[in-house]
């Protein structure tokens, strides 16, 4: 455990870094880390405090989120397969702050974009548990995800097809695939808040899910309150997860890849793998981030595309694993 | 069955229907498209592209021109709103065209490539032209629809008074102030375009070629940041919310416009090669000498 800590906050600190250091301005290291942090007058200074600085925070804590989320939704449901993005619980969240925009909601105030991205995934997180809670199985759970997907892909499609704008009908590929291009500190404000209590109650659930892994009774037994444990992952889920899509789009599969690489040097304990899936997912992230930034630097490629070309094999090797547990 | 019959018998007699209300003569649809034979002087002409709709209304002979496009009546998008409103408005649909019974389509090279060819294939003669990415393609574009609307004379003197107009505008500028075009998702015209000639001829020089875009292309907010330029230059907000235009919210951009001048372009001046670009010109030129005088 320690080694896989000593490992994984190095290689978050190390990409951050890497992060700072990657734009199209091209300066050195010692210098653009000298404007960020002395200070000055010149245009680096700007560079690196209101680009760059935000759009680092931002990976680190929407990818931490969705990692957090991804494992405690594993533990929870006891289903390797339930990650935010694949389940609608980001597309919802997406659906409600194009909501909040679109409607001049979070023009008037601006804290009901990330509000309303939360009582968007909220309410997937509700319906897929009251569908396909603990006992449902993988099957119902992603059948119930591919409708609230579906649905929340398509209102988040009319809503910006009605609006007067013209250029609202070219935003729906942020809203489905994500992007930090171009953040600004404000945007690490507006969800900074809802992801510290976020990641608050994810951090009083790690035992209730280790014991979970005993089956419900045995948890009950030993003192576990399945309730509060059922909605201390609902909101929390809600929360990171819909302050993080309100600012950076739907990002999909960070929740899948990161605890399934991590659950071995966990020793299977769901509580012990949530620290471990949001530093690896932080580190997703940033990598992914610092990708496009490499790959593409005009094109502005979204995040989701490379998240998608990493998890989607993995989804389906999880899904035939499964498959093969079943048989 | 009986709804399928029904259905075919619909869909037989719907083009006589159409047919008999349009020309009242029998069409053969070839699904070839037909070589445009174009009348020399026509008498019923539709426009259905916002820059050929205001070529067409500066050089028209009263009566000749009979429909606009939408798009010319919007006082956001068109200079020319208040004369289109005299016209019939279209919204560049085969069938409403051909309703109108015209002897001459002008459309854009970016019109509805389905439209154009079922027109066509309808016997509609359609001329087809493309924008104007330079002001010498402005005088390009007045003749070719002095052509088209066989107004050759009014286009002649059109260009006449248009390159007359321009020249008065150049000046001698030994140090031109840098600007930058930064617009909605970050984008950026370059001096190969004609928002890039407009900004040139008003005696700015352009970021955009510093930073290596010469057509339309994103500006990274860092390379405009790093830049510094004297005067960001971006189109007025858009009816309604978008992410798009966030952007010209961003602390950098608003640090910019702070610390060097900020201006508003009029879209309606710059998005067409017509006679109009003067407009956007001298206004550019007014915010060059402002700038050069602070």
């Amino acid at each position: 455990m320690t080694r896989l800590y000593a490992f994984l906050v190095p290689l978050v600190l190390v990409l951050g870094l890497i992060s700072l250091c990657t734009g199209p301005a091209g300066m050195g290291v010692a210098e653009s880390l000298r404007a960020l942090f002395a200070g000055g007058e010149g245009p680096l200074t700007l560079v690196m405090r209101e680009i760059r600085m935000p759009r680092m925070l931002l990976a680190v804590m929407t990818g931490g989120s969705l990692g957090l989320a991804g494992a405690a939704m594993q533990g929870y449901l006891r289903n390797p397969l339930a990650e935010p993005g694949l389940i609608g619980v980001s597309g919802s969240a997406a659906f409600g702050a194009v909501l909040a925009i679109q409607t001049g909601l979070s023009a008037a105030f601006a804290l009901a974009l990330p509000l309303m991205a939360l009582a968007g995934a909220l309410a997937a997180v509700v319906i897929l548990l009251a569908m396909a809670g603990p006992r449902g199985g993988s099957l119902t759970l992603i059948l119930a995800g591919i409708a609230i997907s579906a649905l929340a892909g398509a209102l988040t499609s009319l809503v910006l097809n009605l609006s007067p704008n013209p250029f609202a009908a070219n935003e729906i590929v942020f809203w489905m695939m994500g992007s930090l291009a171009d953040r600004s500190m404000l945007h690490v404000w507006l969800a900074l808040p809802f992801m510290v209590v976020g990641w608050t109650i994810f951090a009083t659930v790690g035992r209730g899910l280790d014991a979970l892994t005993l089956g419900e009774d045995a948890a009950a037994s030993m003192g576990i309150n399945l309730v509060r444990l059922q909605w201390g992952v609902v909101i929390a889920t809600a929360c990171v997860v819909g302050a993080g899509t309100a600012v950076a789009g739907a990002i999909g599969f960070v929740g899948l890849v990161v605890p399934h690489i991590l659950r071995p040097f966990t020793g299977g304990r769901p509580g012990a793998l949530l620290l471990a899936s949001a530093l690896g997912g932080a580190a997703m992230l940033l990598a992914s981030d610092i990708a496009v930034r490499v790959i593409l630097p005009e094109r502005d490629l979204k995040l989701g595309v490379l998240t998608a070309l990493v998890g989607a094999p993995f989804f389906l090797h999880l899904v035939w694993k499964v498959r093969r547990e079943r048989a | 069955m009986r709804l399928t019959g029904s259905i075919l018998a619909l869909a037989l007699l719907l083009p006589c229907a159409v047919a008999g209300q349009g020309h009242g003569r029998a069409v053969t649809v070839t699904g070839e498209v037909a070589s445009d034979a174009v009348p020399e002087r026509p008498g019923r002409v539709v426009s259905i592209n916002l820059c050929t709709d205001q070529l067409a209304m500066l050089l028209a002979a009263p009566g000749q021109l009979l429909s606009v496009s939408h798009l010319a009546a919007e006082p956001r998008s068109s200079s020319m709103a208040e004369q289109a409103g005299a016209y019939r408005l279209n919204h560049g649909r085969a069938e409403e065209i051909w309703l109108m019974q015209p002897d001459l389509v002008i459309a854009g090279s970016f019109s509805r490539r389905a439209t154009v060819d079922m027109l066509r294939r309808l016997g509609v003669p359609v001329v087809v032209m493309g924008p104007a990415y330079s002001l010498a393609q402005v005088s390009d574009r007045l003749r070719e629809m002095g052509a088209a609307l066989g107004r050759e004379t009014e286009a002649e003197q059109a260009v006449r008074d248009f390159e007359a107009a321009l020249e008065a505008l150049r000046d001698e500028v030994p140090d031109p102030p840098r600007a930058a075009i930064y617009d909605a998702n970050g984008y950026t015209a370059g001096n190969r375009t004609l928002a890039g000639e407009i900004l040139a001829t008003a005696g700015f020089a352009n970021i955009a070629t510093e930073a290596g875009v010469a057509g339309v292309g994103r500006l990274p907010l860092e390379l405009l940041a790093m830049a510094d330029p004297d005067a960001v230059i971006s189109s007025r907000r858009h009816p309604g919310a978008s992410r798009s235009e966030e952007i010209l919210d961003h602390p950098v951009v608003q640090a910019l416009r702070d610390r060097s001048a900020g201006a508003v372009l009029t879209d309606r001046d710059w998005v067409c090669g017509t006679p109009h670009v003067l407009n956007a010109i001298a206004e550019m030129r007014a915010l060059r000498r402002t700038v050069a005088a602070e």
